[in-house]
């Protein structure tokens, strides 16, 4: 039956490739994403949650410079 | 704020070398009085919805805790139950921790106090009608959207407003990176208002009834998108959001990789969206959108196990914290759960596994594991964290907190290990065959009898689970009580320069554009979460004149269509599925496998999840009609030991014909094919259909009014899944049949 479902569509041939694309390019622009991050911000991102206060440097910023 | 104006042009050049910007801290207020509330309501609605929870657990047990009314029927306790602690419980948690945790990773107030208020009083207003609805029998009946159809608008305009709070806030940070927890809230916030719109698209017929706009085949495929990703979006990916703060929080650690928490994120999303068919394996449903739906089950695994290791190895070097901070024994339960829970999953998906596990109480016991584990656990970690540092103060008893750790986690064992063992049994018990070839266990109830001891082991461990909230319960009050709540929490944060004056945003890496900018964020992650549900939905939508038409399939008589409205008033389809697989041990028991095209007329579809009584698609012209009118009456004369309750108040009540003329207008315009001018002479036909079957009955000194509502119920069950045996031609639409 899928056979008959998926040829009632115009232009179906293309699907698989397409979805192939969307995921080939998905995972790969996810991975360049990480690969490509670097240390300092990852770390800087993840104090995120726990940098409540003012860090020192942002201490000094209540002045003019 | 204060943010000092953009140069002129020519001036950016130099200021970029060296900024001298004139730049001074803000000092502003979190609102903790807010999620001090939605953490007042966590705990309110857990409890009350673990309550209805332990209530239905022993209705299954001992027939007579239905309480012989329609109001405290499990067919329509069962619903609240599941409400109360998925949107109730949970629902609050969310709103607790993203309250709090929004505001600090945003370094900034909650956008507006007043769209904070409305938020958190709609939604307990909601929570409200839904606990007057369900019981009265306003339903829907498709699971986890059971409310009706002035309900669903309110739940799209409180979600808008808390949608709205939060991309306000987020607007006003002083954090210009979007820490990955906001992530995982912008796309919950995004992908709940999708699935809750495409899953409520229905015709409202009267004030509180309505019939779904898709039929069938396509209503199951919709909603099973919509219950897999509810589950998803509302249960698993805020909670993420939360772990990814509460847990660094708590284990005074960042997380443990942040580049498995961005991997994590962006291929949870989308793969999520995929795999709502594995709820319709050996359905109706077509096969590739099966296949697919497996397919994608399997390849969750990977994203989610990488974010139940990313949270566990936050508590490396940690683990001496984890002996006595009861906070962090919950994470640790609630993440291992997660873990549990999601590989149990993909393997529930495997076909082969599933033709066992669906429909018995092992998927039960599965949700269990989540709900209990993770999303309880993980509740009961914030708001111990939460309250003192809300209060101002320490934590009443650390002891209290350990024994409910250790009575829930008891709960969890005592639940989930009868009801794995139900699964099993019965699963295997329906599909036993004896030497001759014939069905070993032939009288459904003999499975349902087997397992009824689990059934009160399963409600023993809900007895203990609540009894670990009472505890918490306790223990928070005295907690609150011995502080003062911070209502208004000061906080101060250097004012965000523009990025055009920040020297890094000239240089950085090109995914960090994403992470400073919430728009562009939200657009990818809902293009990510659309292209799963529309290459599911579209075909399946387009191949509308391909699902195989059945040329003796008709639409229900208006009798029988009142005894249809009936069916899902009373919640049948929480014990009742109407599915028969193409399974030998299946067609034995019940006759013809069901066909897609014999619930083309179905809105909503009623298929069901669980059969905790048997299958009814094939039950009309099964038994004669006194079968059903005792059985109603009193289940135990026709099945002795029966754990269906009475239903006596459908031999009481009369059927409400005032809005059945209103109800054929509907579904004509929905393209059922009743005549042109029916809804004037449906009630006569009803009418006329329903003097048969007292004619019926009377033939077996069985007196009973022709417009009692038993009468439409009998009128419906009598004519389910016979359509096919009126002309066996099976036609089909061109295509021709492979």
């Amino acid at each position: 039956m899928d056979k008959n479902v998926l040829q009632s569509i115009a232009g179906v041939e293309i699907y698989p490739i397409i979805s192939f694309v969307i995921f080939f390019l998905f995972f790969l622009g996810l991975l360049l994403y990480v690969v490509r991050a670097r240390r300092p911000h990852l770390d800087a991102m993840s104090q995120l949650p726990l940098r409540d206060g003012l860090t020192p440097d942002e201490e000094t910023l209540t002045y003019h410079f | 704020m204060e943010v000092a104006p953009t140069p002129p042009l020519t001036a950016v050049a130099p200021l970029l070398v060296q900024p001298q910007v004139s730049r001074t801290v803000d000092e502003f207020f979190y609102d903790n009085r807010i999620v001090r509330d939605f953490g007042i309501a966590t705990v309110f609605w857990g409890i009350a919805g673990m309550l209805v929870g332990v209530l239905a657990a022993f209705q299954l047990a001992q027939p007579e805790a239905n309480m012989h009314t329609a109001v405290t029927t499990f067919g329509r306790i069962r619903p609240l139950h599941t409400n109360a602690v998925i949107f109730a419980f949970v629902g609050n948690g969310i709103f607790m921790g993203v309250y709090y945790s929004l505001q600090r990773l945003c370094k900034a107030a909650m956008y507006s106090k007043t769209l904070s208020k409305i938020h958190f009083w709609g939604w307990q207003l909601i929570i409200l009608s839904a606990l007057i609805s369900l019981p009265l029998g306003y339903t829907t009946s498709k699971e986890y959207a059971e409310l009706e159809w002035p309900i669903d608008i309110a739940i799209t305009l409180v979600w808008v407003v808390f949608g709205w709070n939060m991309f306000g806030t987020i607007a006003r940070r002083r954090e210009r990176h979007l820490y990955v927890g906001i992530w995982f809230y912008i796309a919950t916030f995004l992908t709940v208002a999708v699935l809750h719109i495409v899953n409520s698209m229905e015709v409202p017929v009267s004030f509180m009834k309505s019939y779904s706009m898709y039929a069938g085949v396509q209503d199951a495929l919709v909603q099973w998108w919509y219950g897999h990703n509810a589950v998803a979006f509302f249960l698993t990916t805020p909670y993420l959001g939360l772990m990814y703060y509460f847990l660094p929080k708590a284990a005074e650690r960042p997380v443990y990789s942040y580049r498995l928490s961005i991997i994590h994120f962006w291929s949870l999303i989308f793969i999520y969206i995929w795999a709502g068919p594995h709820h319709l394996l050996y359905t109706a449903l077509p096969d590739w959108a099966q296949s697919l739906g497996v397919a994608f089950s399997i390849m969750l695994i990977a994203p989610s196990w990488g974010g139940m290791i990313n949270g566990l190895l936050t508590l490396r070097g940690a683990w001496d914290k984890v002996r006595t901070e009861p906070v962090l024994k919950f994470m640790v339960v609630a993440v291992t759960a997660y873990g549990m829970a999601t590989f149990e999953g993909p393997m529930l998906s495997l076909k082969n596994v599933n033709a066992i596990a669906h429909f018995t109480d092992w998927i039960v016991a599965h949700v269990h594991v989540g709900a209990l584990g993770w999303n309880g656990f993980l509740t009961f970690a914030m708001l111990y964290w939460l309250w003192p540092r809300l209060y101002r103060t320490e934590l009443y008893s650390k002891k209290l907190a350990n024994a409910h750790f250790w009575l829930g986690t008891i709960g969890i064992l005592f639940y989930a290990l009868p009801m794995y063992w139900a699964g099993f049994t019965q699963g295997l018990m329906w599909k036993q065959f004896n030497q001759e070839g014939m069905l070993q266990y032939p009288n459904f109830l003999e499975t349902v009898l087997q397992i009824v001891p689990m059934y009160y082991m399963r409600g023993i461990g809900g007895v203990l689970y609540l009894s670990g909230a009472f505890l918490m319960l306790y223990n928070l009050i005295k907690t609150a009580s011995s502080g003062t709540l911070l209502a208004s929490e000061k906080a101060h944060a250097p004012a965000l320069l523009p990025a055009s004056l920040v020297e890094e945003h000239q240089g950085g890496h090109w995914h960090r554009w994403i992470e400073r900018r919430p728009a562009q964020l939200a657009v990818f992650a809902t293009v990510a979460i659309l292209i799963g549900g529309a290459v599911e939905m579209v075909p399946t939508f387009l191949v509308k004149s391909n699902v195989p038409t059945i040329a003796s399939v008709k639409p229900y008589r208006p009798l029988e269509l009142q005894g249809r409205d009936l069916y899902i008033k009373e919640g049948c389809s929480n014990c009742h599925t109407q599915m028969v697989r193409p399974f030998r041990s299946e067609t034995e028991r019940y006759g013809e496998y069901s066909k897609a095209g014999e619930f083309v007329y179905d809105r909503p579809f009623l298929w069901g999840s669980k059969r905790t009584g048997p299958d009814l698609h094939r039950v009309g012209a099964k038994y004669p009609h006194s079968w059903h009118y005792n059985h109603m009456l009193d289940p135990t004369s026709m099945s002795p030991g029966s754990i269906m309750p009475p239903y006596p108040w459908l031999f009481d009540n009369d059927i409400d014909y005032s809005t059945l003329p209103k109800k054929i207008r509907v579904l004509q315009g929905l393209g059922t094919p009743y005549p042109a001018g029916f809804d004037q002479q449906a009630v006569a036909d009803a009418r006329q259909q329903a003097d048969g079957i007292v004619r019926e009955l009377k033939k077996e000194d069985l007196d009973v009014k022709s417009d009692k509502e038993i009468v439409a119920l009998i009128a419906y069950l009598q004519r389910l899944g016979t359509d096919i045996k009126v002309k066996p031609e099976v036609t089909q639409a061109a295509p021709a049949a492979q």
